[in-house]
């Protein structure tokens, strides 16, 4: 296991989905994940939040073995975008505050919650009814929701999937900023190559028939 | 305030009650709506059931006997129980189906005895001309507030299954990922009992009640059993219902806090 490994991937298998004999995501960098449509991208993200477990082979975080640690309080670290998000019933405010308080933390202010939408550039009021939101505006909407989190990592399923090519580039820029001021670790699955090339420091390639490939880190 | 006594019924003047079932018939026959066999299966098979259950009921009455009286309540629970999981036979997981047992019994028995021995006072206690009767009602309508919770619950974790799930991910305990299909599903099962509450007296006359007024009993005691049944009632489903869905959203996650497929 590298030194800097924030999470240690041994032997995992996840039924036919994933088989990775041996893999290293480094602390406080930004990982790319690129790979073609089923080659196991999301169900990874998915085990490293432990939102589902792998059929045999072991996860460690910390160097500690994932079984070894409580589910909820990795998930409040470990914070996980999915590609399709759920919005919750209720206004803006609502949605942003529901994560919070799941994870029963202390509620922040209304200008704090206004200025992560502006991070996300999502130009509305809080009391807008969130089903009023377009699909991009809404996957705007869940980046601020995980963001107001401030975890240790992000792990982020295509958090630009649904916006146009400016709107995307900005927001990638502001969360990997916001990683590299605050030591953060991002693990991001991007569909797009130039994404991958301009912010990340590692990028791992998924296929369908290989185990993931790792392609050389810039600050290595 | 004078109260007559109940007329007695011949077995002929109970015959002369079956020219509504004759009149269900003709309406069904001229509308073409084939439900001859069930209506006459469900009104010879209630006649007998009631009859054997009248013999049964003056016999236990005549010897009063503990045993007998916690037999026939232990049947009851069984049959009430049973009732409900076989409806939802197919989709309950083992752990679900043995909290329905563990719920519908300690909601149902505790309110039971509280009512009984602290409200109503009977003695002695395993008195089964009050024991049974109660018994079935706080059973029956607290079986059918589960059936409407357990419904309710799978519906709700089904269509919501990926709002759950979000909740998971973003680090909600499975109590807090659930607590608005609970709180709903809670609301659904209780509502026909409070409905019940609101319309008594005015839209109808409780079975109960009118069975006491009809045997001679003063409306006034009459209305006083009702009214404490009522609270018995709403206080035997309410326990049944959340007990059940305390317990049972948890045979949904395994121990590792995720959804079970």
């Amino acid at each position: 296991m590298n030194n800097r490994a924030l999470f240690h991937l041994e032997n995992v298998q996840y039924k036919h989905i994933l088989d990775i004999p041996a893999l290293d995501i480094p602390s406080a960098q930004i990982t790319c994940i690129l790979g073609p449509s089923g080659s196991g991208k999301t169900t990874f993200l998915r085990l490293l939040n432990k939102i589902i477990s792998p059929d045999s082979g072991s996860i460690y975080y910390q160097a500690q073995e994932l079984k070894k640690i409580k589910s909820i309080e990795l998930r409040r670290k470990v914070c996980l975008l999915s590609q399709e998000p759920r919005i919750f019933e209720g206004n803006i405010k609502a949605n942003l505050l529901q994560g919070i308080r799941f994870q029963e933390k202390s509620l922040p202010s209304e200008e704090s919650l206004r200025d992560i939408l502006d991070q996300v550039k999502l130009k509305k009021s809080l009391e807008e009814d969130s089903k009023l939101l377009s699909g991009g505006e809404k996957q705007r909407l869940a980046l601020a929701r995980i963001l107001l989190l401030n975890p240790e990592v992000f792990l982020l399923d295509e958090p630009s999937s649904s916006l146009d090519d400016a709107t995307e580039e900005l927001i990638i820029q502001r969360i990997t900023q916001e990683a590299e001021n605050h030591q953060k670790t991002v693990v991001m699955v991007t569909h797009s190559k130039a994404i991958a090339r301009k912010f990340a420091d590692l990028i791992i390639h998924f296929s369908e028939s290989q185990s993931p490939l790792v392609e050389g880190s810039e600050s290595e | 305030m004078k109260v007559s006594k109940i007329l007695d019924l011949t077995a002929f003047q109970v015959g002369l009650a079956y020219v509504f079932v004759l009149m269900v018939f003709v309406i069904i026959r001229i509308r073409g709506i084939s439900r001859e066999k069930e209506i006459l299966f469900s009104s010879v098979r209630m006649t007998l059931q009631l009859i054997l259950t009248g013999f049964i009921l003056v016999y236990i009455f005549q010897k009063p006997n503990p045993w007998v009286t916690l037999g026939i309540i232990l049947l009851m629970e069984a049959f009430a129980i049973h009732t409900v999981i076989h409806k939802f036979q197919r989709v309950l997981s083992f752990k679900f189906k043995r909290v329905i047992v563990l719920s519908l019994a300690l909601g149902t028995l505790s309110c039971l005895l509280y009512f009984l021995l602290v409200v109503v006072r009977i003695h002695p206690w395993y008195d089964p001309q009050y024991f049974i009767p109660i018994a079935g009602m706080l059973i029956g309508n607290s079986m059918t507030g589960i059936s409407l919770g357990v419904k309710s619950l799978l519906e709700g974790m089904t269509i919501q299954r990926a709002l759950v799930e979000e909740a998971l991910i973003l680090g909600a305990t499975p109590q807090a990922a659930t607590k608005s299909i609970i709180n709903t599903t809670f609301d659904a099962a209780i509502l026909p009992t409070i409905n019940s509450m609101m319309g008594m007296g005015i839209i109808f006359l409780p079975g109960m009640m009118t069975g006491q007024i009809l045997s001679g009993v003063s409306p006034l005691t009459a209305i006083s059993y009702q009214i404490a049944i009522m609270f018995g009632i709403l206080g035997s489903v309410a326990l049944s219902v959340i007990l059940t869905l305390q317990w049972g959203y948890k045979t949904f996650f395994n121990k590792e806090d995720q959804l079970l497929s």
